[in-house]
């Protein structure tokens, strides 16, 4: 399924990957009511890498969320794929997930006193995958990040860096169109998160994995081709065909 | 999908290991007391049958009255005679030994020694009817029978006491003021159950009890031996009937005699250790119950343990059945797995126990199954609210939850 997602869209289909349409999303009830998105739209094309910025309560979680059908829209839109996910039940949004999303969170959320290899064939147990088939896959993914020897250690064998690059193998195992990172880098220090930055450019770029990050950090943010500004629950500024550090390094 | 499902329950089982087992522990204990009753019960039962019919199988006694519970004041039933036996001999086929029965008890005498002794005074026809051979001896003799010889044949019991080193056979045994001549020697009986020792006994013709101790011509009881290729209840029938001529009962009247049949006396002895396991039992239940309870808080508590978890593999594309299968499938697991111990635990406490209870061990796999299924169940039931409500978890506040 990735192979038939090339890494830049020709210009000839203008459809993109993941589309918002006036989306808001209020959290509670009359007075204590909190209006987190006031109408957010949002056109992400296939193949891009975007970071997603602003200070806390801005809504750039919730959108990622929304993003990520883990959470839907209040009114307004949201396609993935031209499907209308706003109209799918909770099991269908899980099915989406795990045959369309990959998720990679701050805190890495590594199954723990479990093997790396274990993290990773996690996602290929729920498609499925016969147990010779999810060896190998997700040998494959630990390789890709660079971890294929460290496959029988658990997470607390591993440093911050190592588990979040396992984290990534275990979004990457079911080949997904989307990778939804949530401030990926937010605990590890500056050496390690530039080599977390390179994994994701690189599965970017030689996978054509269309990369959502949130950070908030600028640094980071440079390695985006997109940058998307959020503000006061709407979306302020996007930033396209930003110069990318990543190629110029 | 189940398979891996198991697989994983089992990875997770085994990560937690203490906290499994004692999770489990109340559905082991459980498990080992239900079923270490239901054996031990069940023992009892076949052994309190296999003692009852060690007094002889398919044996009828008959006896004058209407046994327990005739209310007081009533007219003493009139004794059988001799001549009753002849006449069950005579008439009533199917059966294989009649033989008449009067007791006396009294002092037995051997050298400085004594002992009491129950003196059953009978014919011939008794120790084939009650299948009790002989250690070492010879039976009295029709002439010797006939003509009331004081000779005896004495119980194990009897010898143990009066002969400890001795051959008794040959001897002189004065049985209160009768000496008598011990010709046999009885092989071993053991207890009966219900009647005491059957070995203290000295077997001596009847009329020579008749004539010494009792001093008239009753007989106390009859005992019949049914021939085992009969029903013994067409036999009760006409023995019955038989019996109302003779005593000239008329019809509308009630037996003033009773026949009691071995076999009845076992059935409902074993009912009545049935029963009581069935209490004992039931008791023992109580505890599956508090461990299926046990089961349902260490799953709840694992569930919040393990939010952030269910919260991953939210998130990773499990549907909410996924996530409710998998924490079933764990409690069924554990559970199980809690079963299984019991069962070993049960087999080797009723290995142990029905040593020193001197019962046969019963191993019935009908109650281990059922046993088995029920731990299972106990999961299922007990495993479904906290599945339930680990599948319900947002995933959004379960991958926030510390």
């Amino acid at each position: 399924m990735p192979e038939s997602q090339p890494a830049s869209q020709p210009a000839s289909q203008p459809q993109p990957l993941i589309s918002l349409q006036g989306v808001t999303k209020r959290y509670g009830e009359g007075t204590a009511a909190f209006q987190a998105l006031k109408g957010v739209d949002l056109d992400i094309m296939a193949g891009d890498f975007v970071a997603v910025m602003g200070p806390s309560g801005s809504g750039k979680s919730t959108t990622m969320n929304i993003l990520g059908c883990l959470d839907t829209p209040t009114t307004g839109a949201f396609l993935f794929k031209g499907v209308h996910v706003e109209n799918l039940d909770r099991d269908q949004r899980s099915l989406l997930r795990r045959h369309h999303l990959g998720f990679v969170f701050q805190g890495f959320n590594l199954l723990a006193r479990t093997t790396a290899l274990e993290n990773v064939e996690l996602p290929l147990i729920y498609r499925g995958e016969a147990r010779k088939t999810r060896h190998d896959m997700a040998m494959a993914a630990l390789d890709k990040v660079g971890l294929a020897d460290w496959s029988d250690h658990t997470p607390s064998e591993l440093s911050g860096g190592q588990q979040q690059r396992v984290a990534i193998a275990r979004a990457i195992v079911t080949h997904p169109d989307v990778l939804l990172a949530d401030e990926p880098t937010g605990n590890l220090d500056s050496q390690r998160s530039i080599e977390i930055m390179h994994l994701l450019t690189d599965l970017n770029q030689t996978s054509g994995i269309t990369v959502l990050m949130v950070t908030h950090e600028a640094e980071m943010a440079d390695f985006a081709r997109t940058i998307v500004q959020f503000k006061d629950g709407l979306v302020e500024r996007i930033e396209t065909g930003h110069h990318r550090r990543a190629e110029t390094a | 999908m189940l398979w891996t499902t198991i697989t994983l329950s089992l990875r997770e089982i085994r990560r937690h290991i203490l906290r499994s087992f004692l999770t489990v522990l109340g559905v082991v204990i459980g498990v080992a007391a239900v079923v270490t009753m239901v054996t031990l019960g069940n023992a009892a039962s076949r052994s309190v049958q296999s003692q009852v019919s060690s007094l002889g199988s398919n044996l009828l006694t008959v006896l004058p009255g209407q046994g327990a519970g005739r209310g007081g004041g009533a007219q003493l039933p009139q004794p059988f005679k001799i001549e009753d036996v002849d006449a069950i001999r005579g008439q009533i086929g199917g059966v294989t030994a009649v033989a008449p029965q009067v007791q006396s008890t009294q002092t037995a005498v051997h050298n400085a020694a004594n002992w009491s002794v129950t003196v059953n005074g009978t014919s011939d026809q008794y120790l084939d009817g009650q299948q009790w051979a002989l250690a070492s001896g010879r039976v009295f003799t029709p002439a010797e029978e006939q003509a009331g010889k004081s000779v005896c044949i004495i119980g194990d019991t009897v010898k143990a006491n009066l002969y400890p080193d001795a051959d008794p056979v040959g001897t002189d045994l004065r049985v209160g003021n009768v000496s008598c001549d011990v010709i046999g020697l009885l092989a071993k009986r053991g207890q009966s159950g219900i009647g005491g020792d059957q070995d203290n006994t000295v077997i001596m013709p009847y009329r020579a009890v008749q004539r010494r101790f009792t001093g008239n011509r009753n007989v106390q009881f009859i005992m019949v031996a049914v021939d085992p290729r009969y029903e013994s209840g067409p036999i009760q029938d006409s023995i019955s009937q038989l019996l109302r001529e003779r005593r000239s009962i008329t019809a509308g009247k009630a037996d003033d005699f009773s026949i009691l049949d071995t076999k009845q006396i076992a059935d409902a002895l074993g009912g009545i250790t049935g029963t009581l396991t069935a209490v004992v039992t039931g008791i023992a239940a109580i505890s599956l119950l508090v461990g299926g309870i046990g089961i349902m808080n260490i799953m709840l508590v694992s569930v919040t343990e393990r939010t952030r978890e269910i919260g991953i593999r939210l998130a990773i594309g499990a549907v909410a059945s996924e996530v409710l299968l998998q924490f079933l499938v764990e409690a069924v697991v554990l559970s199980s797995l809690g079963g299984l111990i019991g069962l070993a635990l049960a087999f080797v406490a009723s290995a142990l126990l029905v040593i020193p209870l001197k019962m046969p061990f019963l191993w019935e796999p009908q109650i281990n199954l059922i046993a088995f299924g029920i731990s299972a169940m106990i999961g299922v039931i007990f495993g479904y609210f906290p599945a339930r409500r680990a599948a319900a978890l947002d995933p959004i506040e379960a991958l926030r939850h510390e």
